[in-house]
């Protein structure tokens, strides 16, 4: 009898619902659990990748090394979502939005102790690994330093 | 070059819960454009099917719909970008008959979006952005088109009561449009009366009144070469210009904002091959899958500068008198959105208006219409020029 071979799944742990199981960057998973948002840059060209991607582009190579996503980017823009798709009802209400760190930007979740008030477009703020209530992993937006 | 000619359009009305199965809700659109150009089905060479994939049951649509319609054994397929896959229908249909291969073809779009929930709905249109990075934090289209809302509200002073203003003026059409699935007026006063449903909250710095009307509903363009046009239609309107463009699908990787690049490249594009520019056009249809999705593609086609956008809403120069109408069949906003079919509905009310066959809708005397027709947040662009 062959033996079923073992999926890879890390990636079903990412965000509230995931909709994707198995991907080359699966490490991400791991580096966001010891506390670090990573993403890729190219060995080939230098690119930096965020999301991270197991391939390149620009120069079709893939190897890649993992580069830390570090300090402040600015926030580009927000969402406040008073309704939910599916799976994520219990969210509710949440703000979705991107930084832009320059190199590149980065999509995610504004940290819910945030007050609508407090934020700006331009504000500096942080990206900082999140465990979610139900123990999934995620990250969001954070105050460069504590209020 | 020969020309490439519309021949025949339809559209089924817009609907909230069709009560009957996909195959025949593409019968009513297609029975539309059959009667209008008076052909039989076997003088069509191929068809090309258009919808959003997940909504129904059904698989590989296009054999079915083809054989339902009487279109076998001619070739059929399945074309899919989204909202907008009924233009790159249309635009695969034009290249189809420029090559040679075929001489009519039929461009079928579809959408039976309501059988499952309005959450399930958002579930699956989300799913059309980044699924690996973005999907996880619970995203949906009027989040994302609220974030090009808010980024151009801080950029140029926009308000939400510029964008309520295109949710009127989409309402004053939808109310004469009888193919129309949102036919209820609706007024600026509702988006500040909590009690209106038009106020209540979606994705600050959106509200209900600023996203498009779910619908049911198919469409059917018939296309042909120069030759077969004029045999068949003394009223046929030319393809003069197209264009299509992509984007990176998670905003990370995006550098604009506060519009669509690939709604601009398409326009540059399709201005280019019609030898035309924003000035030359007489009538528009837009995608305004949201009130901002309508006011972004004012500027990015040229009507407005960056940041302008709002002044031709507030002076109603895109209304039925004004100098550029938009949107005069309700838009998405109030006629309806049933993805697959809305590319095809969009080019039916232009090649109506420019036969000045557009009844209460109808624009004085357009020669030359455009549309605009967006897939995903602004994934997909595809902007098409027709003239008579």
């Amino acid at each position: 009898m062959s033996k079923k071979k073992e999926q890879d799944t890390r990636f079903a742990k990412f965000g509230t619902v995931s909709f994707t199981a198995t991907t080359k960057v699966n490490g991400f998973i791991d580096h966001l659990e010891a506390g670090k948002v990573m993403g890729t840059r190219c060995r080939g060209c230098g690119r930096m990748f965020f999301p991270p991607r197991a391939d390149c582009y620009a120069c079709l190579s893939s190897d890649m090394e993992w580069t830390q996503v570090d300090g402040a980017g600015k926030l580009v823009t927000y969402s406040k979502l008073e309704y939910a798709p599916v799976g994520f009802e219990a969210d509710l209400p949440y703000r979705i939005a991107l930084l832009d760190y320059g190199e590149y930007k980065v999509f995610g979740r504004i940290a819910s102790d945030i007050s609508d008030e407090e934020l700006e477009i331009g504000m500096p703020m942080v990206t900082r690994a999140n465990t979610l209530p139900s123990g999934r992993l995620n990250y969001v937006f954070d105050r460069t330093s504590p209020s | 070059m020969a020309k490439v000619g519309i021949i025949g359009v339809g559209q089924s009305s817009f609907v909230r819960g069709y009560p009957g199965s996909v195959r025949e809700l593409a019968f009513e659109g297609f029975k539309e454009a059959m009667a209008d150009v008076g052909i039989s089905n076997k003088d069509i060479g191929a068809s090309v099917v258009c919808s959003a994939p997940e909504y129904d049951k059904q698989r590989s649509p296009a054999g079915v719909f083809a054989e339902y319609l009487g279109l076998v054994p001619q070739p059929t397929f399945y074309m899919e970008s989204l909202c907008s896959s009924s233009s790159m229908g249309l635009r695969v249909a034009y290249s189809l008959i420029k090559s040679g291969l075929h001489d009519v073809v039929a461009v079928i779009g579809f959408q039976k979006m309501s059988e499952i929930s309005s959450a399930e709905s958002q579930e699956r249109m989300g799913r059309g952005a980044d699924i690996q990075w973005e999907s996880p934090f619970g995203t949906m289209m009027p989040a994302y088109y609220a974030m090009y809302a808010r980024a151009h509200m801080n950029a140029y002073g926009t308000t939400p009561e510029d964008l309520a203003l295109i949710r009127v003026k989409a309402s004053t059409y939808g109310q004469i449009n009888e193919k129309a699935v949102y036919r209820k007026p609706v007024t600026l006063e509702m988006f500040s009366d909590k009690t209106s449903p038009m106020a209540g909250p979606v994705a600050a710095p959106l509200r209900v009144g600023d996203c498009c009307a779910n619908a049911d509903g198919s469409s059917c363009i018939i296309v042909a070469n120069e030759e077969k046009a004029k045999a068949f239609s003394d009223k046929p309107i030319w393809i003069l210009g197209l264009g299509a463009a992509s984007t990176a699908v998670n905003l990370a990787g995006r550098d604009l904002f506060t519009g669509l690049t690939t709604a601009r490249q398409a326009a540059r594009q399709a201005y280019e091959m019609a030898g035309l520019g924003p000035k030359d056009i007489d009538v528009a249809e837009v995608h305004d899958c949201f009130t901002i999705a309508e006011l972004m593609a004012y500027e990015n086609l040229g009507f407005a500068e960056p940041g302008e956008g709002k002044e031709l809403i507030k002076s109603k120069e895109t209304y039925k008198e004004g100098s550029i109408p938009v949107n005069v069949d309700g838009g998405l906003l109030s006629k309806g959105h049933p993805i697959g079919a809305t590319g095809g509905s969009q080019i039916r009310t232009i090649v109506l208006q420019l036969r000045g066959e557009a009844g209460e809708m109808q624009v004085k005397d357009p020669a030359i219409g455009l549309v605009h027709n967006i897939g995903g947040v602004g994934l997909y662009g595809n902007v098409t020029i027709l003239g008579r």
